[in-house]
């Protein structure tokens, strides 16, 4: 700002820390409920410091399970997690990027109906066709299974038009002198294109693996053993039953693994994130 | 070592419209060409169709005695240095000039042999690690050369090359280019808009405008014959003055027979070749100037003036010649004062004879 | 915009490259959503064995239902509140942390991480702070003398189901407007303090003006964000309920679908929706198109 005047700094710094009190809590309540026991959290009074059952929490959700209504241990649901987030992740930056490369760097027939076709599933969002879904799913006898919850989600305009855009910045003449130089649409793919994207596919990878980590709608529909289920769904299941005998110390030890891993993707990998994040939605 | 040969050679893109409307040259072996002309022109274009990037309409573009249409550009055995460079900027130096030559299967020991023979020549020796990042203008341009240099190409295409330097730089560069060639006697064409550059470098100048050929010569004797308007003004800085003629008996003063009397529309002088003096010479012209500006940047001195009336010695109607600027370099720094009336002459030999549409150069 | 260097021999390389997408786009997309618009015109008997045709039937049925119509006017409130409420709190951090403090890094870095939260976890910890019998909240809120249950009051409901989303919200919106104001000149700020305009004079005739574009993106965003992602949060916090108070439009197509089993009504709810991203997106493009002419 223009004007030097502490006390508008002080405000600033005042609102700011409020700001990011109110961002923080919920999860410090999580966090705090994660360490008592289940006496003191159902009893309405839990304090808000530290108590002394974290270890065991933590140990009953990882590997025994978290509830009688969710029996699978924490443990497989964060397996379940990350092949769904990575598959989905590399699954899409995979397919996207050869369209993109089809699409930018060859002429031929039928190249914008082909864009095009890929362009409008932007405006499709699984959520307005999942019963149709679920039966092509059904039918492909993939419920239940990684490829199940992996390929529906990978298919997405974003990609490719995140891989376009950036294509469309490479300077022509990085082409026609790999050509000079005797590459091929192969070689010039491998050699030149993909080692320039690298930043731009590590931003696509950060908020792919986090869209793919929080699916919700789409696990809830297709997986029905236990042993499938990815951590979002296990934290819901355990809450379904009537809330005097959920067990909330274990659900919320069990929230707060479900926020580490892409919790931790955005705070270290924070540069990637935002550039991700920005360019995905231009 | 090659000649390249172009003949009728021509480009429509697939809207109709026409970038080269049928060209012809030959480079000999070993020698500089520079294609020049406005931005626009199709020298860019033309050299690209020669590199391979382009494709080709019809004619034929022939190196080294092989019709190169259908070749790809990796086959034409040609190296191209890009305005922009186009380095590799994931690559090290090394790795930018070896890259061709692996794509090529080319023994590492005898790649290594050649771009450290490269290095050595152009000066690179101790950035052959570095990214492109990492170099200068001059350094990335250098290593664009080292590029082209490796492979030993039969021809060099060098496409603006010099442009994104500044201009102390882009002298430097362009002399060492010039000795790089000499040494190497690697035919070359090299396009540019900067007509000094042009003039400094070519052994063969082709002036090119609206996708045709102007003129096509030795850099001195264009200078000094332009063929047409368009080269008269566009070689040469600043422009050469251009003057309408209107009336038959101003033609008939320049034209040494009746048919170059009655054709000659324009008439045109080299700012340097006039003289201040008050003194009129015999066949020559002179032009009564009003000073409106001057420009003195040391060696020499710029006057722009307007003309006052007719070009004398001639018998004409007052204001048959629309008062225009004129340009008169003058050596030194001594020039008239702004508003002052001044006199240039020019001897008969300095002038120059233009058809009426310009298209055309009348000897005197 | 169109690139003129490409490679031209190869006339099966594309097609390869392509077929990956387009394969799993016409399986997964374009099959199904056709199957939701001819399922919309169609009814099944309760076990799936038979199908009739029944015209717009699906559609006069889903218009005749009062709560369809509640539906909507859910998701209007709903999307009203979030998009409002989200943007407001996330202008009013992004402009302070725009201040040119030492340590507007570190706050950006703890205000975005909610982003990274699950929508379902989100709503989870915002559950259990505001559970009637143990949440941390409940007890003071009751101390004001409010009859706090959001398990049977539907406004208590719908706040809490607000106060989840606007809280995962805040961190997009937060980025966004940040880069937004990081982008305006500092001149042109400058020019109008000696131009004689206070701080808060200048938020409103220079800074949140040229802000417009962000501003009007963020609010297509967050629609669509409230639309679609939302739904992990009501289902987790609410189920929609109580008494369909949090059900939105989204939810009903999965609760209908679901736990009705009309396939045929949940179709042509899909459609309905479909018509709205549509639009939605139509009005994005148009703005994006503006920009870029900008």
């Amino acid at each position: 700002m223009v004007e030097h005047r502490p006390w508008n700094d002080i405000i600033a710094y005042a609102i700011l820390t409020l700001g990011v009190f109110i961002v923080a809590f919920p999860v410090y309540v999580a966090v705090i409920a994660s360490t008592h026991d289940a006496a003191t959290v159902v009893g309405g009074r839990m304090p808000l410091s530290p108590g002394g059952h974290a270890l065991e929490n933590y140990y009953r959700a990882v590997f025994l399970g978290g509830s009688r209504t969710a029996p699978e241990p924490v443990g497989r649901l964060l397996l379940n997690s990350f092949i769904t987030a990575m598959g989905i992740a590399v699954g899409k930056i995979c397919i996207s990027i050869l369209s993109a490369y089809a699409v930018v760097y060859f002429r031929f027939p039928f190249r914008k109906t082909a864009f095009w076709i890929i362009f409008v599933t932007l405006m499709l969002p699984v959520e307005v066709r999942i019963y149709p879904t679920y039966k092509v799913v059904a039918d492909l006898r993939m419920l239940d299974t990684y490829a199940g919850l992996i390929l529906p989600l990978i298919a997405s305009a974003t990609g490719t038009l995140l891989f376009r855009q950036f294509f469309m910045t490479v300077p022509d003449e990085l082409l026609e002198a790999s050509r000079i130089d005797g590459a091929g649409p192969f070689r010039f793919f491998w050699d030149t294109l993909l080692p320039l994207s690298v930043t731009t596919i590590s931003a696509l990878f950060v908020i792919q693996f986090i869209y793919g980590w929080n699916q919700y709608l789409w696990p809830l529909l297709i997986t029905t053993q236990d042993s499938m289920q990815t951590i979002v769904i296990g934290i819901r299941k355990m809450l379904v039953t009537t809330d005097e005998l959920a067990e909330w110390q274990l659900a919320m030890a069990t929230a707060v693994l479900a926020m580490l891993p892409p919790v931790a993707v955005v705070v270290f990998m924070q540069r990637l994130f935002v550039r991700g994040l920005v360019e995905t939605e231009k | 070592m090659a000649n390249v040969v172009l003949r009728d050679v021509r480009k429509t893109y697939a809207g109709g419209f026409e970038a080269i409307k049928g060209i012809d040259f030959e480079v000999g072996d070993g020698q500089f060409c520079v294609l020049v002309g406005p931005s626009g022109c199709g020298k860019s274009t033309l050299l690209r169709m020669v590199a391979g990037l382009e494709t080709i309409t019809s004619g034929d573009i022939d190196i080294g005695g092989r019709i190169v249409n259908q070749i790809e550009p990796a086959d034409r055995d040609i190296a191209m240095v890009f305005q922009n460079y186009a380095l590799y900027p994931h690559m090290t130096v090394y790795n930018n000039m070896a890259y061709g030559l692996r794509n090529r299967r080319m023994p590492e020991a005898e790649i290594d042999t050649r771009v450290q023979e490269a290095a050595r020549i152009l000066e690179l020796g101790t950035m052959l690690d570095r990214k492109p990042k990492q170099l200068s203008g001059g350094q990335r341009q250098r290593v664009a050369m080292g590029r082209a240099i490796v492979r030993q190409p039969k021809v060099f295409l060098f496409d603006e090359p010099l442009s994104n330097l500044d201009a102390k730089l882009r002298i430097a560069m362009r002399v060492e280019i010039r000795k790089l060639q000499r040494r190497l006697q690697t035919t070359s064409i090299y396009v540019t808009h900067d007509q000094l550059e042009a003039m400094t470098l070519a052994d063969i100048l082709v002036v090119m405008n609206g996708g045709r050929v102007e003129q096509i010569g030795n850099p001195l004797d264009i200078y000094q014959k332009p063929a047409t308007t368009f080269v008269a003004s566009f070689i040469g800085a600043p422009p050469m003055n251009l003057m309408p003629l209107r009336s038959d008996e101003i033609r008939a003063q320049f034209a040494s027979d009746s048919r170059a009397a009655s054709e000659a529309g324009i008439l045109g002088i080299r700012p340097e070749d006039f003289v201040i003096s008050s003194e009129t010479i015999a066949g020559g012209i002179a032009l009564d100037l009003t000073v409106e500006a001057i420009e003195r940047v040391g060696a020499e001195t710029f006057i722009y003036g307007t003309r006052q009336n007719e070009i004398q010695g001639v018998a004409a109607n007052p204001g048959e010649l629309p008062p225009g600027e004129v340009i008169v370099r003058i050596p030194g720094a001594v020039a008239p004062a702004i508003g002052e009336r001044i006199k240039a002459v020019a001897p008969r030999e300095n002038l120059h004879l233009f058809s009426a549409d310009g298209r055309k150069r009348i000897d005197l | 915009m169109e690139k003129s260097a490409v490679f031209n021999g190869s006339r099966l390389l594309p097609y390869a490259l392509l077929a990956p997408q387009l394969i799993i786009t016409f399986v997964f997309f374009y099959w199904p959503a056709s199957q939701a618009v001819l399922q919309s015109f169609k009814r099944e008997d309760a076990f799936g064995l038979v199908s009739e045709f029944v015209g717009l039937e699906n559609y006069q049925a889903l218009f005749a239902q009062p709560e369809y119509y509640k539906a909507m006017l859910t998701t209007l409130v709903f999307s009203t509140l979030v998009a409002g409420l989200s943007l407001s709190i996330a202008l009013l951090f992004a402009s302070q942390a725009d201040k040119n403090l030492k340590a507007a890094p570190v706050y950006k870095t703890f205000m975005i991480w909610p982003y990274a939260v699950a929508p379902a976890v989100a709503g989870v910890l915002w559950f259990f702070i505001f559970h009637p019998s143990l949440g941390t909240l409940a007890r003071p809120l009751r101390g004001l003398g409010l009859d706090w249950n959001p398990l049977l009051d539907g406004n208590h409901a719908m706040a809490l189901v607000v106060m989840s989303a606007v809280w995962k919200q805040i961190a997009y919106n937060f980025l966004f407007f940040l880069a937004g104001l990081q982008s305006i000149p500092k001149s042109v700020i400058e020019a109008g303090a000696i131009d004689g305009a206070g701080p808060m004079r200048r938020f409103w005739t220079i800074i949140f003006p040229l802000l417009s574009p962000t501003t009007f993106f963020l609010l297509v965003v967050n629609v669509v964000y409230v639309f679609f992602d939302t739904f992990g949060i009501i289902d987790a916090v609410t189920g929609g309920g109580p008494a369909g108070a949090t059900t939105t439009m989204v939810y009903k197509v999965y609760a209908d679908g679901r736990l009705g089993g009309d396939l045929g009504g949940s179709a042509a709810q899909s459609v309905v929706l479909m018509v709205i991203v549509i639009a939605l997106t139509a009005v994005q493009f148009k703005y994006v198109e503006r920009r870029v002419q900008y």
